[in-house]
This record gives structure tokens, sequence and C-alpha cells, in this order.
């Protein structure tokens, strides 16, 4: 009954499906140690030349002056403030849409709102940054009497907007998933809407909400195109979010074009890039451990 | 009781007022750049090449550059994001193993995308030697859009009834057989979707493709998958930053454009996800 | 006729993590009967059917010790695909796939490496008519499986398992989910089945076993409490357990 050969040709073809598969899965990991490994080597180039310490403390980040400064502070406290800006905005904001998206909106609006969302969600960077420098800097500069409109504050107004999204999203799926015996409980002794909301289910939903401002951190920190086209070009050290600064991501996007392969200034932009790396790694894992924590 | 309920109207009116507040710009924002670029994007603004330093003319090249990353992206990340997924959930068991791979793609999800240009750099054009091309970009934006790829098939695979799998596996059936008969077909809507949601993305993405494959003014059309090529988002970054005495209109015109193409591939998604919907056999 | 055993399990135990749900069960199933098996539940008696076609293996918390014997071969000694060939299973609910009739049963020969559409057509209609459902549905093939009766998705379920040429066909409660006459149905097509297949039947249903089987073996708690002629078992059964599940003393 049984076909010898095609028994095992059939065998044959199944091992070789499965192995694939494994190795898709393993791939996976593989790349994130790729990408480790290659900004590491050539992130560790720069430090053969040129002391750590002087470029993770460093105060001045002047790559084409002789000889060349790769102080990475300024850029890193430019990342720093126009993410504290963003986070400020968008934060109550977004959690406040949220709560009203997932509590108080009819079904119908719920739709609609939540499809807006999305398609905030889908404007590229670049159109956003586009709209800074023609209409947002404009406005600004206008409306606080600055010398440019370039500057930190346009960056972290946009940046909130585009992180909107994500703590919206996630924050109201935080919302959405906290038992509705907790709600009931609350209304069975007597609690208004707003009262169960607030005292009840919001900190019930607190991790998953910690986890949409995490995620929605590390979205804006490592944003590049609407910063390097409104905040300005300044990478020195930023005393005003109402003046010109330079992130992180903007410097390595911004420079890349003027190095010589192989030169320090090169190898300067992939140890800016190996910070962005480790950072994103790092509040990633940090939300991850929130998310998890709320799916408990 | 009264100072509750009208605490819980103020509360609300607040909660609403915010809510306002996310959706007023957004509306805004979309109808602004309708308003300003609509009246340049005529039908050879669609298929000409541009002149005079990209203050004439059309934006065809880039268009095609866009699609052509598109494509390039969905041939390289679509197996590897179907197959790492199918792995997880059909195959893989709970082990360390296991989680390292699912923290990989959560990790992979949030590294900045100048992180990922500068990856494709050192990676495809200097030390596989491919150039800045549209093989290097592509493949770029693929293992950018891995993470999307996976968790959305992830979500499609894990929605297939056990009993199917049991069912399958019961009469005898491999378990490659199980996947590729019983669940991966009906797998397929949400693969689909997640898949035209990532390659959306990718197409509106500007700094991955900076410096592996965006070139500043190619009016010619590729020749092979190892040229430059023009691409939407990177064209507008240039004309809106570093071209003195851009026409307006043709700015907004090209905005219009970027935001238009990815709006449709949402589109597409959407209609997809509804389409299946209905047609649910179980 | 001399009983010949067809399936003997020795000293078989099994754990889910670390719960025993069966204790040392030996066991003998004899070609061509159609063996009950009847307890309360959590009994172990699905657990016992599906450890005969190495299905409770699907759940990764699952270990067993001790031997299962299939004609006189250890079934360890078989693949998967070759074990489950020759042991077919009926589950509680009908489970059909969501594609036509004729798919549905065309599925098993087709993995197994049956393609020519004239040879599976062949098969289709053999198992459907085993199953005593060929004239309800001969018509209308194609349609979608779910769109049948529950009586007749589960005369389905045993068409499809016919189609594979399995030597013993496991039924674990088949018809809790069905009325009366679909039941008499599938109780029906059972005895016509004996003639060509050795039938397990695990179920609630005490009377339903009494119908059905030629001998019946009680489980309790992870034990096999008894086993004999089903006749015996109702009537005279040696344990008192036994004896008190069967008159309905506890349920």
């Amino acid at each position: 009954m049984y076909r010898w050969e095609q028994m095992s040709a059939r065998r044959i073809k199944e091992f070789v499906i499965e192995s694939c598969i494994r190795l898709s899965g393993l791939l996976v990991i593989a790349f994130v140690f790729l990408i480790f490994l290659f900004l590491l080597r050539d992130a560790l180039s720069l430090f053969r030349v040129y002391r750590l310490g002087e470029f993770l403390f460093g105060r001045n980040w002047q790559p084409v002056s002789e000889p060349p400064k790769f102080g990475m502070v300024p850029l890193l406290l430019g990342s720093i403030y126009v993410t504290v800006g963003a986070i400020v905005i968008c934060v109550p904001i977004g959690v406040a849409s949220a709560m009203f998206i997932a509590e108080v909106a009819p079904q119908f609006l719920k739709h609609v709102l939540k499809s807006m969302v999305e398609i905030l969600a889908s404007i590229p960077s670049v159109v956003l940054g586009f709209i800074g420098i023609v209409w947002l800097g404009p406005f600004l500069r206008n409306t606080f009497n600055l010398s440019t409109g370039m500057c930190g504050l346009t960056g972290s107004l946009l940046l909130a907007f585009m992180a909107l999204p994500t703590i919206i999203s996630i924050s109201e799926d935080a919302l959405v998933s906290v038992p509705k015996s907790y709600r009931e409980a609350a209304f069975g002794l007597g609690a208004t809407n707003w009262q169960t909301l607030w005292r009840i289910v919001l900190p019930s939903a607190s991790s998953g909400i910690i986890a949409a401002v995490m995620l929605g951190v590390g979205r804006v920190i490592g944003e590049t195109m609407v910063v390097m086209m409104v905040t300005g070009n300044a990478p020195v050290i930023p005393h005003s979010i109402l003046k010109p600064l330079r992130t992180l991501t903007a410097t390595i996007a911004g420079e890349m074009g003027e190095t010589v392969g192989g030169s320090e200034h090169y190898f300067a932009l992939f140890a800016v890039g190996l910070v962005l790396f480790v950072l994103a790694f790092l509040i990633n894992l940090l939300a991850d451990v929130y998310l998890r924590k709320a799916r408990k | 009781m009264n100072g509750a309920r009208t605490r819980q109207k103020v509360a609300f009116f607040v909660l609403g007022v915010a809510t306002l507040l996310v959706m007023a710009p957004i509306a805004m924002t979309i109808l602004y750049i309708i308003k300003n670029g609509i009246g340049a994007v005529t039908w050879q603004f669609i298929t000409e090449s541009p002149r005079n330093g990209m203050k004439e003319g059309g934006i065809f090249p880039a268009i095609v550059g866009t699609i052509l990353l598109v494509i390039g992206t969905m041939v390289f990340s679509l197996p590897l994001g179907i197959l790492s997924a199918v792995y997880l959930v059909e195959y893989a068991r709970d082990n360390i193993f296991t989680r390292m791979i699912k923290l990989s793609v959560v990790n992979l999800s949030g590294i900045p995308s100048v992180v990922y240009g500068l990856f494709g750099f050192t990676l495809f054009v200097i030390f596989l030697k491919l150039g800045t091309s549209i093989l290097a970009g592509s493949l770029t934006l693929a293992i950018m859009s891995l993470p999307v790829i996976i968790t959305a098939t992830k979500e499609a695979l894990e929605a297939v009834p056990a009993s199917f799998r049991e069912i399958s596996l019961s009469l005898g059936a491999t378990k490659w057989q199980t996947v590729r008969h019983c669940v991966l077909p009906y797998a397929v809507p949400g693969i689909l979707t997640g898949t035209v949601l990532s390659l959306s993305r990718a197409a509106g993405e500007t700094a991955p493709i900076l410096f592996t494959v965006a070139a500043f003014y190619l009016p010619r059309l590729p020749r092979s998958v190892f040229d430059q090529v023009m691409a939407l988002p990177y064209h507008l970054y240039v004309i809106s930053t570093q071209v003195p005495n851009m026409p307006m209109r043709l700015s907004f015109a090209t905005g219009f454009v970027l935001i238009a193409l990815v709006f449709l591939m949402n589109l597409v998604s959407i209609v997809l996800r509804a389409h299946f919907r209905k047609k649910k056999q179980w | 006729m001399v009983a010949e055993a067809i399936i003997r399990t020795v000293n078989l135990n099994s754990y889910f993590s670390s719960l025993q749900v069966l204790k040392n069960i030996n066991l003998e199933i004899n070609r061509n009967e159609i063996l009950g098996i009847i307890g309360p539940a959590n009994s172990g008696k699905t657990t016992f059917l599906r450890a005969l076609n190495r299905l409770n293996y699907l759940d990764p918390a699952y270990s067993q010790d001790g031997e299962i014997f299939l004609a006189n071969q250890n079934i360890s000694d078989l693949s998967d695909t070759v074990l489950r060939k020759k042991i077919g299973i009926i589950f509680a609910l009908p489970q059909v796939l969501p594609v036509s009739i004729y798919d549905n049963v065309a599925y098993g020969p087709r993995v197994h490496g049956t393609t020519q559409r004239k040879k599976v057509s062949e098969i289709v209609e053999d198992a459907l008519r085993k199953a005593y459902l060929w004239d309800e549905v001969k018509d209308r093939l194609d349609l979608p499986a779910p769109r049948l009766s529950g009586g007749q998705q589960q005369r389905l379920c045993i068409a499809r398992t016919l189609a594979v040429e399995p030597e013993v066909i496991l039924y674990d409660e088949p018809c809790s989910g069905l009325d009366p006459i679909s039941t008499a149905k599938v109780e029906d097509a059972m005895q016509q089945l004996k003639e060509n297949y050795t039938q397990i039947l695990v179920t609630n249903n005490t009377k339903q076993a009494a119908r059905v089987s030629e001998r019946c073996g009680f489980f309790l708690m992870g034990e096999l409490v008894e086993i004999g002629e089903t006749s015996a078992i109702f009537t005279h059964p040696r344990d008192k357990r036994t004896d008190d599940y069967v008159s309905g003393r506890f349920g």
C-alpha cells in the first residue's frame, strides 16, 4: 500500500521545508545581532583615535574644525529637549483622547475617531516636516517673535502630533481590556461613569498606559525627518527650546552625505547610531516589560 | 449626587476637548495639503520628468522609484516574515529561544529609521558591494518592515481555529501539510492586510533610503536593480530644504501625490479587511 | 471465534504536567469488536482514547510511560502519519473543514499521496456510502460542509476517517451533540462497520454503551476498574464501583 519511493521523497521535501521555516525564525534574532555588530564595528574605529569619554561627555560637536571635536552632549540634549517637549504635550492630550474614545464616545463616533487616528499614523514624516517648514515654523516665529521658526518647539509640536497614534491606540487597548467586573462592581456601589473611569479603570490600565508612553518616547527619539527639517541645524547645547538645536538622529542623516568613508567623522556618526540603537533597545525593553504586566 | 454628576459633565467635556485638539489638526493638515497641492497635480505632473533642477516638470521618475522600492520590499520581506511567523506559531516550543525571537521582533520594530539607513549602508552598500541601488534600498526597507509583517501574520495564524489543525493531524497529515492546507489559506486575509499596511509605511519612509538608494536628480528611469532611483519622500525632502526658489505649488503637489499614494494603499488594506470579514466561512 | 487482540496497552500511565490522568492501564482490544468505554467525567476515558493515536502529544504538557501495541507492533515504531492513518478518530463535536463535502472526505487520501481525480472520487463515494451519507449528499458534493446538519456532519467525519482506510476507529462521545434520530443513524453505521473495522466508543451515555458495544470497560479516576462482556458489566458487575455507576448511584 505504501510506495516507498514516494514516501522518502515526501519526507525529504518535508524536511527541507521545515528547515527553512526554522531558519527564518533564527534570522530574526540574527538581524538584531547583525545590526548591533555592524554599528559597533564602525563605532569602535572611532574610539581607536578618539577618547570614548570625550565622545560621551564632550560638549562640542564640531566635525570640521581642526582638530575635529565629537562631543555628543549637545546632540543628546537636543534629542532630550524635543522629546520632553513632545511628551509633555502629547501624553495628557493622548491619554485624554484615549479615555474619550474608549469610554465616552458612542459607537459610530468611536469608529470615526479611530479611523482619524489611523489616518494620522499613516502620514509620512517627511510630509509633516514639510508642513513644519511652510506653515508651523513661520506661524510660531510670528506668534512668539522669534528670530527663526526652525527651533526645538516646532519640532516638539510636530513630534507630539506624530506620537499621538501610538499613545492613543495602546492606551485605548489598555483601557478596554480592564475587566468588565471591575466596572460593574463600581456601578453596583453607585459610582458615576466618570468616577469609575477615574478611580478604577484608569489605575488598573496604568501598566498599559505607561507602556504606551514609553513606546511614544521611543518613536519620538527615533524620528529623523521631522527634526532634520524643522529644528534648525545648530549642534550646540540648547539653552531654550525656542532656539535651533540638533538631535542625534538629524546629525546622522544630515552629515552622512558630507563624510568620507573611513574618516573619523564617518565613524563618529556610527558611534551616534550605536547610541541611538542602545537607547531604543532599552526603551523598548522597558515598554515590553510594562506591556506584559498589563496583559496579566 | 448632583456634585458628582456635574463633575462628570465637566470631566467628559475636558476629554472631548482633548480629542478635538487631536482630530482638528489631522483634518486641517490633510485639507491644507489637498487645497494647496491639488491645483498643480496635472497629468503632465505625474507623467513627466523634472526639469530645471526640479523647479519645473513632473515627478514621474520619483513615482516609479517609489513603486519599485515597494515591490522590492515586498519581495524580500514577505516570504521571510511569513515563514518566521509560521515558525513562531506552529513549530516553536515554549523555551528561551522562542522568547528571544519574540524579543528580537519587538526590538526590530523600535529601531530608529535612520539607524536602519546606517545599517543598510554599511551592510548592503559597502560590505556586500551592492552600491547605492534599488536592491540595497529594498533590502533595508524589507528588514524594517519585518516586524509588522511578522506580527500581522502571527495574529492571522493564531485566529485560525485549533480544530482545523487537529482534524488534519488526526488524519495522518504531516505538520507542514497541516500548515499549508488547513491553516495558511485561512490566514491569508490577515496576512494580506498586514502586508499592505507595512508596505504603505515603507513607501513613505525617507531615512532608510537616504544613503542606500535615493538619487538627488535622476530624470531617467532606472535600467537595473543596481541603479539608483528617485523616490517621492526623498524628493519632497530635497525640494523643500535644498532647492532655492522652489515653486511652492509643486512642493505641495509632490506632498499631495505622496499622501495620496499612501492613503490609496491604506484604503486597499481596509477594503481587503472588510471583504474577507464578509466572506469568513467559520 | 477466537478473539484476537489488535491493540494492547501495557502499564500505560499518562500525565499532564505533574497530574497523573491514567494509572497503569492494561487492556486488550479485540479485532472487529466494538469496545465501549464508560465512566464519569474526568476519569481519563478521552485521554486513553487519544493515547492510542498519539493525539495527546499536541498538548506540550503531556507525557506518558508504558507501551501500546497495534497488531503486535509497538506504536512508537510507527511514525505519526502512519499511526494516524491506521487509527482514525471521530471527535465529540462534529468538526468539519470549511470546504466542500467532497474536499473534506478527499483531504485524507490527498495528503497520503493519492491525487488522481478518478481514484479520489471512487474513494470519496465509497467512504460516504459506508458512513450512510451518500444518498443524502450525492447530488451536492460541492456544498460547503458547515451547511450540513449536526448529524450529517458527524457522519461526514466518519466518512472522512474511512477514506484513509484505517484499521481502528476511535469515537470520543460522538453523539453528545446530536438528536436521537441522528444518534441512531450513527449507531447504525457503527454496526455495519463492525465487519471490517475495530471500533472503540467512549461515551457518557451508559445506555448507548449497552446498545452498541459487545465488551465494555469502566474507567474511574484514571483506573480501569473492570472490563468484560457488556451484558455482564450491566447486569452483574464484579466491582462495587462499577455497580454504583451503571445503576446511577453516581455519575
